[in-house]
């Protein structure tokens, strides 16, 4: 039985692997899964091709965005399709004995009715197998394009019912690209949904765009352009386009926005006095106030979740390290010890694991210290030049950027590192990814 | 006799040293001919625009880092001085200094080093007889590498300061 059901988990993620390769270059969006490690905590569970009751064929196969979101996860170690030989679309039709003979313990089931007006009805349950009980059965309404943002809010409610965690595969991403060479570069602020999916542009420029951060309700996005000729923050409201200038002093760096938990300010990096300084501003009345004063460099602010603190990068001890204050300003602690270079930090949504760039020698990699655990640092990356490490709102996962040759790809990566994607999602050169928050139905 | 061959003989070598102390009047002539070769003449001495496109220093507009630095090495204290005297010599001229890293170390962190190796140049220009009023600083960190591979000699290739004249 047990070299049987290695043979059957080693075979199903050589398929894994081969349908994603074979996948691979047909799409221009198309994912590769990269599994790194060993998936032994992984849960088995099967996806069922979804059945589909009346209408034109589908453009998006629900179960397929599903095993997707799975099998990045790392949580989860979805059945590959070429594997699945019965298609029950209802609880009733599952033939219990098949697919506990596939080593499965959970499995999904669902169909896809056409509910008129351009809109779709998605049923799905949850069972059990090895229990053969319905855990979840549940029902989506929606528009025909907005099928993967449906089978992404399914795989949510699936992975919160096992695990327990709330899922965040219905979130959005955002990134920059930079496209052509020397002085014909265009870059672009892009939204993506978290596969990497349904691209959207929200801001173009011939110079140099970075540090895009994500406001607490998802709807507008704080960024860095050079568009200007200087460095220079702006916040973007994302679905109307409109936009505010908050920081073009002409003199020296505007950087690093960062927003308040509640929304109402930004943490910057801003060099007009001399040397890049933390500010704190307050977004409805404009007021800055400063919060270190050294001649170091002193960037890259995050707030804690509670809003009490800032973490942020400063070379005041010789290179580059964390340190950590009191959100209205005082004394800094450095919090980071091992590694000669630690920068550019992120932090889970509970405060206690930071994600941050770990430079040893010309190696640079994806860190995350568990505070929990005495500040403990382990890699979830493999270097050289990897770096804009993001968290996934429940933490499960990380998007972070990494040099391929001359060109800069992104990879989703599970919090334990073992599972990692690369997220292919344009020709041109992409980096600075940002995860973004929850989104309300 | 003996004191008149004596007498010729003094009197020969005297025609000889005469003629000798004659040419050597005319020889010093030449040598001071060099000397304003070497050494400009004082009052015409002051740089202008065309120099920059050819005098071999002012040519010269990039200025290269260690890594993780922004201490001005020797080798470019020559040119800090030239066009710090360009500076000088044209009240009306004006610099942008552009500060740029390296690919290794986080953006916004490298934003930072380039500004703090641009703030270097124009420290030593000012050191050297630039005024502040002519120079700006602009940093655009690992933004705009001149070079994308990933090893040492592209990285030396990119951790620079660019000297951009605004105004000759």
């Amino acid at each position: 039985m047990k070299p049987m059901r290695k043979l059957s988990t080693s075979l199903a993620l050589v398929l894994l692997v081969v349908a994603a390769l074979i996948a691979g270059p047909a799409a221009a969006q198309s994912l590769n899964v990269d599994i790194v490690g060993g998936l032994k905590t992984a849960t088995p569970i099967a996806v069922v091709p979804f059945a589909q009751a009346g209408g034109e064929p589908l453009a998006t196969d629900v179960a397929d965005v599903m095993r997707n979101d799975f099998n990045r996860s790392g949580k989860f170690r979805s059945l590959a399709k070429s594997e699945i030989v019965e298609t029950p679309s209802k609880g009733a039709d599952i033939n219990f004995a098949t697919w506990r003979l596939l080593k499965q313990d959970y499995m999904v089931v669902g169909r896809v009715i056409d509910a008129g007006g351009g809109s779709l009805r998605v049923e799905y349950e949850l069972w059990d197998v090895n229990k053969q009980q319905s855990l979840l059965a549940q029902a989506f309404t929606a528009p025909v394009g907005d099928l993967r943002g449906v089978a992404h809010q399914i795989a949510d409610q699936i992975y919160e019912k096992i695990t327990g965690v709330r899922g965040a595969f219905w979130t959005r991403i955002a990134y920059i690209t930079a496209v052509g060479l020397g002085n014909n570069t265009t870059y672009a602020l892009i939204v993506a949904d978290s596969d990497g999916y349904n691209p959207q542009v929200v801001a173009r420029s011939r110079e140099s765009l970075l540090s895009p951060a994500w406001s607490p309700d998802g709807r507008k996005i704080a960024y860095v352009s050079f568009e200007s000729g200087n460095s220079a923050i702006y916040v973007q409201d994302i679905t109307t386009g409109s936009r505010q200038l908050v920081s073009a002093r002409s003199k020296g760096i505007n950087g690093a926005p960062a927003w308040s938990p509640d929304g109402s300010k930004l943490a910057l990096s801003l060099s007009y006095q001399g040397n890049p300084e933390i500010y704190v501003m307050d977004l409805a009345s404009r007021q800055e106030t400063r919060l270190t004063n050294n001649l170091a460099i002193d960037t890259e602010p995050r707030w804690t979740p509670d809003g009490q603190s800032i973490i942020f990068t400063s070379d005041r001890s010789g290179r580059p390290q964390l340190y950590q204050m009191p959100a209205s300003g005082g004394g800094a602690d450095r919090i980071t010890f091992q590694g000669q270079f630690n920068a550019n930090a992120s932090i889970s949504y509970d405060g206690k694991q930071i994600a941050m760039v770990q430079g040893n020698g010309n190696v640079y990699r994806i860190a995350i210290m568990d505070r929990s655990l005495g500040g403990q640092v382990r890699f979830i990356s493999p270097g050289p030049i990897d770096e804009t490490p993001s968290f996934a709102p429940n933490a499960s996962m990380l998007l972070y950027a990494a040099s391929e040759g001359r060109r800069g790809v992104l990879y989703a990566v599970s919090a334990d590192g073992l599972v990692r994607q690369r997220l292919v999602l344009s020709d041109g050169d992409v980096r600075e990814p940002a995860w973004g928050p929850y989104r309300e139905r | 006799m003996n004191k008149t061959i004596r007498v010729a003989l003094v009197a020969l070598l005297c025609v000889g040293a005469a003629a000798c102390s004659k040419k050597q009047e005319v020889k010093p002539q030449p040598q001071p001919e060099p000397q304003p070769m070497t050494q400009p003449a004082p009052t015409s001495n002051k740089f202008t625009p065309a120099d920059l496109d050819t005098d071999a220093c002012l040519r010269q507009r990039v200025v290269y880092f260690d890594f993780d630095k922004d201490v001005i090495r020797p080798e470019f204290e020559q040119i800090m001085q030239c066009h710090a005297k360009y500076l000088q010599d044209r009240p009306m001229a004006a610099i942008r200094l552009e500060g740029h890293t390296d690919e290794r170390g986080t953006r916004e962190y490298n934003l930072g080093l380039g500004e703090r190796r641009g703030n270097a140049v124009s420290n030593a220009l000012q050191a050297n007889g630039g005024s502040a009023s002519q120079l700006s600083v602009i940093s655009f960190g690992k933004e705009k590498p001149v070079c994308r591979e990933h090893n040492e000699d592209c990285w030396a290739k990119n951790r620079r300061v660019e000297i951009i004249y605004t105004a000759k």
